[in-house]
């Protein structure tokens, strides 16, 4: 019984998500084998393979795996499938984006956002945005299952020795041609990874007063977040949407900004340790879930916050 | 070209889900339903993309109970041409949906198929990259921007660092994402003239699909809910609590 992980990674370095998935792979119990797919990422092979708990690592090196296309990507897990009773990938925009055509291919349903592993095939996931907790029974013969990567810690990124092993590419598709991406410049910790997230909503009024919450961040080393209204209205890109449909954190610290806290929202800060919120709307939904709640107009809270953190 | 775009019906996104006495599910009688915000970005999308001249026909589809005659009422009201409702009263997962949803792919070859990225129901975010897979269509998953030229659609992509930008070679399975566009309303004389718009009942029987599904739900069950907190009277009293209460600080 073995489980195959499929590894994540960017800039020559695995994603923390990884970690996270080998954890929710420990819990099912099997053997666990990671993929690591990739151009020239053999030290991410190597670093896949001192992770606690991995026995063995399978990678391929291949032209096809330079971008995350997931038709390649879902050949070549299919390629490697034979012989695993579960096949993990992170709940990431990624993972997201392959699970689904391995599991339709094997002819199995797909398991998303797994949040708890109950036994090898019982698992529970939010639905509704997280306003129910489902628990699901798998009889098929293969798991393909996503994991919320805030529901498990991280493994220890050593302890392990497995050795690599060398796969074949499985051909890359004619139909998609990857042309480019814009991604974030940031400094500041991932915000899926972050210990603490400073998120800020529509009270914020514009992308320039985000700049507050830079501020703050800084001082905390903290990922800055926000909700989907501050998205959608062009204050900041949409990475930084937390939410059912962006990206769910689970950090030590939330602290939310003018957001009022509409049930998408709290989907995706809920599991947050310690929430705090500040609004100057003193019925905003937000106060329901916060442990520390301050009616204030962020204007003038903001400012006096990020003296208070120097002193 | 043809545009087949799916639609369901779900709990309407500003009513609190509440699990059902018998923890089977969640109660959804006499509650507000509507169709998944993502499938409206979808119609919306379908839509422009037929007048700006490079589409002839948008087909609604869903797949549910006789109530989802509904939503694809609304689907025409916005605009679409015509509707096929798959009927069934069993929830069907993923899986079963993306294989009905190919059986009609087959029937009627559309140049696109768009899809919302995920209902807000099972939140599963699965269908259309399974009906890419069994149909060998392309794949463009979380769009927020398409543009077509020719047999391409060149579409961005959200991704957690950001966009990506991909070209596809139609015919394709798009998913949406939020910002792709702002659905219309669905005007009351379009209202009315959608009544009239054809809309095809198909049994899933009669279509031939084998829908069983070897996931099965154990139990539904509430989340656990939060402890509830304190409202602070001032920033230092917040900061003070956050370093020595909640030492997170």
């Amino acid at each position: 019984m073995t489980t195959l992980v499929v590894a994540e990674h960017e800039a020559g370095a695995l994603r923390p998500a990884t970690l996270n998935v080998i954890t929710a792979a420990k819990a099912i119990g099997n053997d666990i084998t990671v993929l690591v797919a990739g151009q020239g990422a053999a030290d991410v092979a190597t670093a896949a393979g001192n992770i606690d708990g991995v026995s063995k690592v399978l990678h391929a090196n291949d032209a096809a795996y330079a971008q995350e296309i997931a038709e390649n990507l879902a050949s070549l897990v299919l390629s490697v499938a034979d012989g695993h009773t579960h096949i993990l990938f992170a709940a990431t925009a990624a993972g997201k984006n392959v699970m689904p055509r391995v599991a339709a291919v094997l002819d199995v349903s797909g398991i998303s956002d797994i949040t708890s592993v109950v036994s090898a095939d019982t698992f529970i996931r939010p639905i509704y945005a997280g306003n129910a907790m489902a628990t699901v029974k798998s009889e098929d013969a293969t798991k393909v299952v996503s994991v919320r990567t805030t529901a498990f810690d991280p493994a220890a990124e050593t302890g392990g020795s497995a050795a690599v092993e060398t796969v074949a590419g499985a051909g890359a598709s004619d139909l998609v041609e990857f042309i480019g991406e814009e991604l974030s410049q940031s400094d500041r910790p991932e915000l899926t990874s972050a210990d603490i997230v400073v998120s800020g909503g529509r009270g914020m009024q514009n992308g320039e007063n985000f700049a507050m919450l830079d501020e703050i961040a800084e001082k905390l080393n903290a990922a800055v977040g926000a909700s989907r209204a501050a998205v959608d209205s062009g204050f900041v890109p949409n990475e930084y949407q937390v939410g059912q449909t962006g990206k769910v954190v689970a950090p030590n610290l939330y602290i939310a900004v003018g957001i009022s806290g509409a049930i998408q929202h709290l989907a995706g800060m809920k599991d947050s340790k310690v929430i705090v919120a500040i609004n100057k709307d003193e019925e905003a939904p937000i106060f329901q879930v916060a442990d520390y709640g301050l009616v204030a107009d962020l204007f003038d809270a903001l400012p006096e916050l990020s003296k208070a953190l120097d002193g | 070209m043809k545009i087949l775009v799916g639609v369901k019906r779900v709990l309407d996104y500003n009513v609190k889900a509440r699990v059902n006495a018998d923890k089977t599910g969640i109660e959804l009688a006499n509650v507000k339903m509507s169709m998944n915000p993502f499938d409206e970005i979808a119609v919306e999308e379908a839509l422009r993309i037929k007048e700006a001249g490079n589409a002839e026909e948008v087909i609604a589809i869903s797949i549910g109970s006789a109530q989802s005659q509904e939503t694809i009422r609304t689907a025409l009201a916005m605009g679409a041409d015509r509707g096929i409702l798959i009927e069934t009263d069993e929830l069907l997962e993923p899986l079963a949906i993306a294989k009905l949803l190919k059986h009609v792919v087959e029937k009627e070859s559309p140049g696109l198929v768009l899809l919302g990225k995920q209902a807000i129901d099972g939140d599963n975010n699965q269908t259309g990259q399974m009906l890419s897979a069994m149909t060998g269509m392309a794949q463009a998953t979380f769009a927020s921007k398409v543009e077509l030229d020719g047999d391409t659609a060149k579409v961005t992509r959200e991704v957690d660092a950001g966009l990506e930008s991909i070209k596809v070679k139609m015919p394709a399975v798009l998913t949406t994402d939020l910002r792709l566009n702002e659905p219309r309303y669905a005007k009351l004389p379009n209202i009315m003239k959608a009544k009239k718009k054809p809309l095809e009942t198909i049994a899933v029987a009669d279509t031939g699909v084998d829908v069983s599904s070897k996931l099965s739900v154990v139990e539904v069950n509430e989340p656990e809910q939060r402890k509830a907190g304190v409202i602070v009277s001032s920033v230092a009293e917040l900061v003070e609590k956050l370093r020595n209460e909640a030492k997170v600080i």
